[in-house]
């Protein structure tokens, strides 16, 4: 007994000493990594002189947190990580039920967001609840919706698509082109930015219908290119760079305005105090129902024979032939399918920003976009709705951490260091969960379904 | 009709510039099992990828119920009710049994699904103890029999088998050789079958073809070239059973 009480106490110290010589190691990787990239930096003065600004107190800080967080994951995460994986192998077994919140999550989720922007306004005010319905609100839920519509591209039908952002692009520019020169609304346009968006999916589908992986991803990168290329070179129609400004506004289906001149302005007809925040809460209920009805559809047609169909293609294209579906077809419907949806975020997009310029729908664009579907899940609707929360929203939240400030000086702007934080969040994501936030597919026929088809087998006419 | 229900003839088959099928003819009547025994690489599998024109015959051509699907589009032959365990099996591994078995259906929409599924379950019923689990966890056997139980969903006229004993025990080989004579005889299936197990593909087969290199050197009825010397010696002999 006392012998294992001894074994233990020198397990205790030895973890202590690997910790601390591990968070050597790691302060001292971090100090030759970050040295030129943080400690020393090229500037200009006054006279246009390159000048090197040192920042050792910025860098010790760097090797600080590597040590420190090294000495921490050691010593303490490291063993408490395999003591609860021990006890969970060993309460695996009982553990069947599934949590209230699990089992409710999309109507509770649903429920929050109809909710959400009557409680921002309550909460901060209506001209205070403008960031939290914009920014965060309106900005992830496109970003979910377009993720939801890479989703059947990539997810269903496992087609590599790196040049998304191109469908945004046209959605948003159809909008944008059509209304400002024939001065249509938004109602009538946005089905036919749907269509448009459609119709250059099956224009990509076509060249591409051989490719498969790698090689489709470089063709569909490329397109997403062109796309913008063309956006930007095209300055007869799309003025260029300079992009086109002055969208008119969405109305509430042509029955309330949000242009302050009109006489059906929505703040007017109600006796409200003027403020833009109304017709950012207008829009937040748009995007949701155009979000959910991207959600609807996917659930919708994962159930109908060309969902399975997509599915089938994604696992293997050989054995869908010889079943007699026809890959070309079912290809060009999962192109033309996602792209819409595209469409309809941009349009959606247009209406929202009022401007669109080439710039928005860089290559950028298509890989946040994709990285929240494959750090979701790719399939998983749930899954993708909370990876596009957790990186836009990680984003957003960003912008707001001013006090870093105060730490790092006034220089430092924590945008910048987005890119920086989405990839150590993505290695960590796939090293835990490879296969994404929600990795398990779910089946679409069912064994009690099928057995209520089997009751009423016998009959004429059923199942 | 007249004639047989399948009929290869002098099929030239090309990867590149290789040759793999140096003019082949085979015929499948209706109602027959036949089988095309051969060593490695003698250009089975590549008859059979044929047939359903992938790749698709450079010379000769391939008669389906009279009708020239030579140069048809592999879908497009499969409608016309020819189904193909491919070699490999080829399930769909994320999707479990029973969607796997919806795959099978598509050609009919699933019109047929209930009263053909509880057909694919008493003929293998080890496939409705699984159906909810994913296609990729079955074990060889299991995938095997789910490859076969898809292709029989299409309600096929002809069904193509490549290798359905490969990789697999022979207790279960049996089985699935049961299984097939079983379709043959209660549902008049016709079945034209690739595999390397000579000694059991003869047996279950009313004819069968040897095919070396490329060409079909022999044929007859199974007893016939199960008693051929020269095909014991090549296929037979060696300890194999």
């Amino acid at each position: 007994m006392s012998n294992m009480t001894n074994k233990l106490e020198n397990a205790g110290g030895d973890l202590t000493a690997r910790a601390l010589r591990e968070a050597f190691y790691a302060g001292l990787i971090s100090l030759g990594l970050f040295f030129l990239f943080v400690g020393l930096k090229s500037d200009q003065n006054i006279l246009n002189e390159l000048i090197l600004v040192q920042r050792w107190g910025l860098l010790a800080v760097f090797v600080i947190v590597a040590a420190v967080g090294r000495f921490f994951v050691v010593a303490y995460l490291q063993p408490l990580n395999a003591r609860r994986k021990a006890s969970k192998d060993a309460a695996a077994t009982t553990e069947t039920r599934e949590g209230y919140i699990k089992r409710n999550f999309t109507v509770i989720a649903g429920v929050l967001l109809i909710l959400y922007p009557i409680l921002a306004v309550a909460l901060f005010g209506v001209q205070g609840s403008l960031k939290w319905v914009d920014n965060f609100g309106i900005q992830i839920l496109i970003y979910v919706m377009l993720a939801w519509g890479l989703n059947i591209v990539v997810g269903l039908a496992g087609l590599l698509d790196l040049g998304y952002v191109a469908f945004y692009a046209v959605g948003a520019y159809s909008y944008a082109l059509l209304s400002s020169h024939f001065g249509l609304s938004f109602w009538l346009l946005l089905p036919i930015a749907g269509l448009l968006a459609a119709c250059w999916g099956v224009v990509l589908g076509f060249p591409v219908l051989r490719l498969r992986g790698d090689y489709l991803a470089i063709v569909t990168l490329a397109f997403g290119e062109i796309i913008r290329l063309v956006l930007i070179n095209w300055t007869e129609v799309t003025k260029g760079t300079f992009g086109v400004s002055g969208i008119a506004k969405a109305s509430v289906f042509g029955i309330w305005s949000f242009d302050i001149s009109a006489p059906n302005n929505f703040a007017k007809y109600f006796d409200l105090p003027m403020s833009s925040a109304y017709y950012k809460i207008f829009l937040f209920y748009l995007i949701l129902a155009l979000a959910a009805l991207t959600a609807y559809v996917t659930i919708r047609l994962r159930r109908m024979p060309i969902g399975r169909a997509w599915e089938a293609l994604r696992e293997d294209e050989i054995a869908c032939r010889s079943l007699g579906i026809n890959t070309v077809t079912t290809k060009l419907t999962a192109f033309a399918t996602g792209a819409m949806f595209g469409g309809f975020a941009g349009s959606f997009f247009a209406v929202r920003q009022g401007f669109v310029s080439p710039e928005s729908f860089v290559f950028l664009e298509s890989a946040v976009i994709l990285a929240i579907v494959v750090l979701g899940g790719m399939g998983s609707l749930t899954g993708i709705a909370i990876a596009a929360v957790v990186m836009i929203g990680g984003t957003e939240i960003l912008r707001e951490l001013t006090f870093l400030k105060s730490i790092f000086g006034p220089d430092f702007t924590p945008e910048l260091y987005r890119m920086l934080i989405f990839g150590l969040a993505m290695v960590v994501v796939m090293v835990w969960k490879p296969r994404g936030f929600v990795g398990s597919r779910e089946p679409t026929a069912f064994l009690n379904e099928r057995k209520a088809v089997s009751g009423s087998f016998t009959k004429e006419g059923h199942g | 009709m007249s004639g047989p229900l399948l009929q290869v003839k002098s099929v030239e088959t090309y990867y590149g510039n290789i040759r793999a099928l140096g003019g082949v003819d085979v015929e499948v009547n209706s109602g027959e099992i036949v089988c095309l025994i051969g060593a490695n690489g003698a250009g089975k599998s590549t008859l059979m990828m044929t047939i359903c024109g992938s790749p698709q015959a450079r010379a000769g051509s391939v008669i389906f119920e009279g009708q020239d699907i030579t140069r048809m589009p592999t879908h497009e032959i499969a409608r016309l009710r020819i189904a193909q365990s491919p070699e490999g099996r080829r399930i769909f591994p994320r999707m479990t049994v029973f969607e796997n078995l919806q795959m099978g259906a598509s050609l009919d929409n699933l019109k047929y699904f209930d009263e053909d599924v509880e057909k694919i379950f008493t003929l293998f019923p080890r496939l409705k103890e699984r159906q909810m689990q994913r296609g990729g966890t079955l074990s060889g056997g299991e995938q095997q029999m789910l490859s076969i139980g898809r292709a029989l969903m299409a309600r096929p006229k002809l069904l193509l088998l490549d290798e359905p004993s490969l990789g697999l025990a022979p207790l279960i080989v049996k089985g699935i050789f049961e299984a097939i004579k079983k379709l043959n005889k209660e549902q008049g299936l016709t079945v034209f079958l690739v595999e390397q197990n000579a000694f059991g593909a003869l047996k279950l087969s009313d004819r069968g073809y040897v095919m070396v290199n490329g060409q079909v050197t022999m044929s007859g009825s199974g007893k016939e070239l199960l008693a051929n010397p020269e095909v014991r010696s090549a296929y037979l002999e060696g300890g194999r059973h």
